[in-house]
């Protein structure tokens, strides 16, 4: 009899809750089709601006909608018989007859725009509170600067949160840019609420990495020295972390909340499932220094994007070897305090709306 | 938010039958696989009549919140078709065959407000809606139309579960709903979902569309069992496949014609569809159009029915019967 470990390997994904379709950019009059939380859509704007999320299938003969063109204020138009459907997902004209058969609607999903990206609801619509939208002020206020991409991940949502919990790994997977020996050698603490999950981590009088003393540099022309290094992982359930992260020229204060003498900058992750074994990773690096550089806006953007690439591969690696190795179990380790405990929440949520395991939808 | 279009059907023990008024009953069952039923949805039932075993649609009255038991409420009037008095033989411990929940008839929420209507039976589908608006504390209005007091079912548990947002409107009391005016006071952004016989729908659609209103915005879902006038027996014939049959009051035109072995196209089987359309050659009497197929030229014109639903009535000079060409 093997004993069976708790930490489900492909886990399940909490259906009331925001999840980021798009960023804001990409939907527009012309339809795209994603798919979250195992839910087909076809986005589109209205002439308006409003977003729109409708079920990707139209009622007819489920062609997918997204390969439709919006027509009118808010229509979209089906791009095989032409049935045309409104943002609220109800057929609006069905060319080939006088009347509209009264079942004929798709699906249509609540989504709001906040943060520079849009969000969807595709549980309980009745639950669809605005007011949860998990905060990423920084992408948007004005005292922040940056911008970001969008990944496909191989792999199922949970691995990614595990990977951004967890820090430990930059030593060995990010060691030419970001990582170094004292962040696995550096003590952290973890934190929890019912929503969030906070990672503190401070390394005190090192050497700057290069990625770090690069940024130093573009606030403080010439800057040579050590410096106080700081990781500050908070999540909030289901899947977004937002990492506040910098550096300060060691011993000014940083630790005790003054930061003036370093650089600061916030990595805004959030995941959205798409099956259990792919996931659509939305991340930006905002900073909060030297906000009028577009070339330092984007030689983060690409410093990141080649960091991110390096955790792209290891995480389709590791789905790769789950998969191929069914009959053996996840173990762990003290590092993982902060990505157990994320689990723990999204558990929770599972439990509350009664989709904890056995869930058809984690089955291979 | 489940919108489930496919039939799976499964089995179900009768919990209790009780009657409601003297005409109509409800149905508890609790299925073999439950499943959470959504406000507007309905099952499909297996009744069997005589040897014969056809499907009736039942709206979900209620429903606990796991699905583990199902409310429904069928009507029996002295014209029924067989099922519903089947339906009403029904008692507890029985077996029945019936679907998970179907959804015809979603509602949306997010809209400003609502104004949900029903007329006579057609309060199973709405009162789930009513409901779930209740809880939420949604701008809506419950309208609720019948001939008679006392044949109104559910109507103390709606006056107290939905208070002054309940309009009663009751035929003999001399306080029959006024549609036009009605539907004045809808604001643009309102939501109306309605169930209830055909005049009531189709006034209110009349009315819908003099106003300009989005068709879009008018949700409603009909089981096709209701007409302008009572049913009443009339022939059919049929001469490219050399068939004249009648068709009885409690069957379907549809359903007369499979009798006698037409294999007749359709799909919806309750007048939304209009694949079972057939061309009407000749007429004797005059068609009683129960489709929300046709548009009112389309209806007037007289040349085609959707055979699933609509029937034939005389008009008092002959034998009603009607002539038709089939797909
Ligand atoms: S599949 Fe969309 S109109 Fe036919
Ligand atoms: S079968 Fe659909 S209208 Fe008759
Ligand atoms: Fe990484």
């Amino acid at each position: 009899m093997p004993i069976h470990s708790t930490t489900s390997k492909v886990m399940g994904h909490p259906l009331n809750a925001w999840y980021v379709a798009a960023w804001d950019h990409e939907v527009t009059r012309t339809p795209i089709a994603r798919t979250i939380a195992d839910r087909p859509l076809a986005l589109y704007r209205t002439e308006d601006g409003r977003p729109v999320a409708l079920a990707d299938a139209c009622w007819h003969r489920l062609a997918p909608l997204s390969m439709g063109k919006t027509v009118g204020k808010e229509d979209i138009q089906c791009p095989y018989h032409g049935i045309r459907y409104n943002a609220a997902g109800r057929c609006t004209s069905m060319p080939a007859q006088e009347t509209i058969n009264p079942s004929a609607t798709v699906p249509s999903f609540p989504i709001v725009e906040r943060y520079r990206y849009a969000w969807v609801w595709l549980g309980d619509p009745l639950l669809a509170d605005p007011d949860t939208i998990p905060d990423m002020h920084q992408m948007s206020d004005d005292d922040w600067a940056g911008d970001g991409e969008l990944i496909h991940a191989p792999c199922n949502y949970q691995l990614v949160l595990d990977n951004l919990m967890d820090l430990t790994h930059e030593e060995f997977v990010h060691s030419s840019s970001i990582g170094q020996d004292e962040l696995s050698e550096s003590e952290f603490i973890t934190t929890h609420t019912d929503t969030t999950v906070t990672v503190t981590r401070w390394m005190l009088n090192i050497e700057a990495p290069p990625f770090w003393l690069k940024n130093m540099r573009d606030r403080f022309p010439g800057f040579e020295g050590r410096v106080d290094r700081w990781q500050i992982i908070h999540f909030e359930a289901p899947s977004t972390i937002c990492i506040d992260v910098g550096v300060a020229k060691a011993g000014t204060g940083a630790p005790e909340g003054d930061r003036s003498q370093g650089v600061n900058g916030y990595v805004m992750n959030t995941i959205s499932p798409e099956t259990p074994r792919s996931c659509h990773y939305f991340w930006s690096f905002q900073r909060n220094y030297r906000l009028e550089s577009q070339l330092i806006t984007t030689q983060l953007r690409n410093g990141v994007h080649g960091v991110f690439g390096e955790d792209e591969a290891m995480l389709k690696a590791q789905q790769a070897a789950i998969d191929a190795n069914p009959d053996y179990e996840f173990y762990s380790l003290n590092i993982d305090a902060g990505g157990m405990w994320v689990r723990k929440l999204i558990e929770r949520r599972l439990e509350a709306e009664g989709r904890l395991s056995p869930s058809p939808l984690v089955e291979v | 938010m489940a919108t489930a279009h496919t039939a799976f059907w499964q089995s179900a023990t009768v919990v209790e039958n009780t009657a409601l008024t003297s005409a109509i009953r409800r149905i508890v069952v609790a299925p073999s696989r439950p499943v959470p039923a959504d406000p507007g949805s309905h099952v499909d039932v297996l009744v069997t009549i005589g040897a014969e075993a056809v499907v009736r649609s039942y709206s979900i009255v209620d429903s606990a919140s796991d699905g583990s038991s199902l409310a429904i409420s069928v009507f029996a009037s002295e014209t029924s078709r067989g099922g519903a008095t089947a339906m009403h033989a029904l008692t507890a411990g029985d077996r029945i065959e019936l679907t998970q929940p179907l959804q015809d008839f979603p509602l949306r929420i997010g809209a400003p407000s609502y104004l949900l209507l029903a007329g006579g039976i057609g309060i199973t589908a709405i009162a789930g809606m009513a409901r779930t608006l209740a809880a939420r504390a949604v701008p809506y209005r419950l309208v609720y139309c019948g001939r008679r007091r006392d044949q109104m079912a559910y109507l103390d548990q709606l006056t107290t579960e939905h208070g002054a947002r309940l309009d009663v409107h009751i035929g003999d009391e001399g306080t029959s709903v006024d549609v036009p005016e009605l539907v004045s006071t809808v604001q643009p952004g309102t939501e109306l979902y309605m169930c209830g016989p055909i005049r009531l729908m189709d006034a209110v659609r009349r009315a819908w569309t003099e106003r300009e209103l989005p068709a879009s915005d008018l949700r409603f879902e009909t089981f096709g069992n209701s007409g302008w006038h009572q049913p009443e027996p009339f022939r059919v014939r049929i001469p490219a496949l050399g068939i004249e049959t009648s068709v009885s009051a409690s069957s379907t035109l549809l359903e007369a014609l499979e009798d006698v072995g037409v294999d007749a196209l359709n799909d919806c089987r309750r007048g939304e569809c209009g694949l079972c359309e057939a061309r009407v050659l000749g007429l004797h009497g005059v068609i009683d159009h129960r489709d929300v197929f046709y548009s009112e030229r389309q209806r007037d014109a007289g040349s085609r029915i959707c055979v699933c639903v609509s029937r034939v009535r005389g008009d008092g000079r002959s034998i009603p019967t009607i002539t038709l060409e089939l797909s």
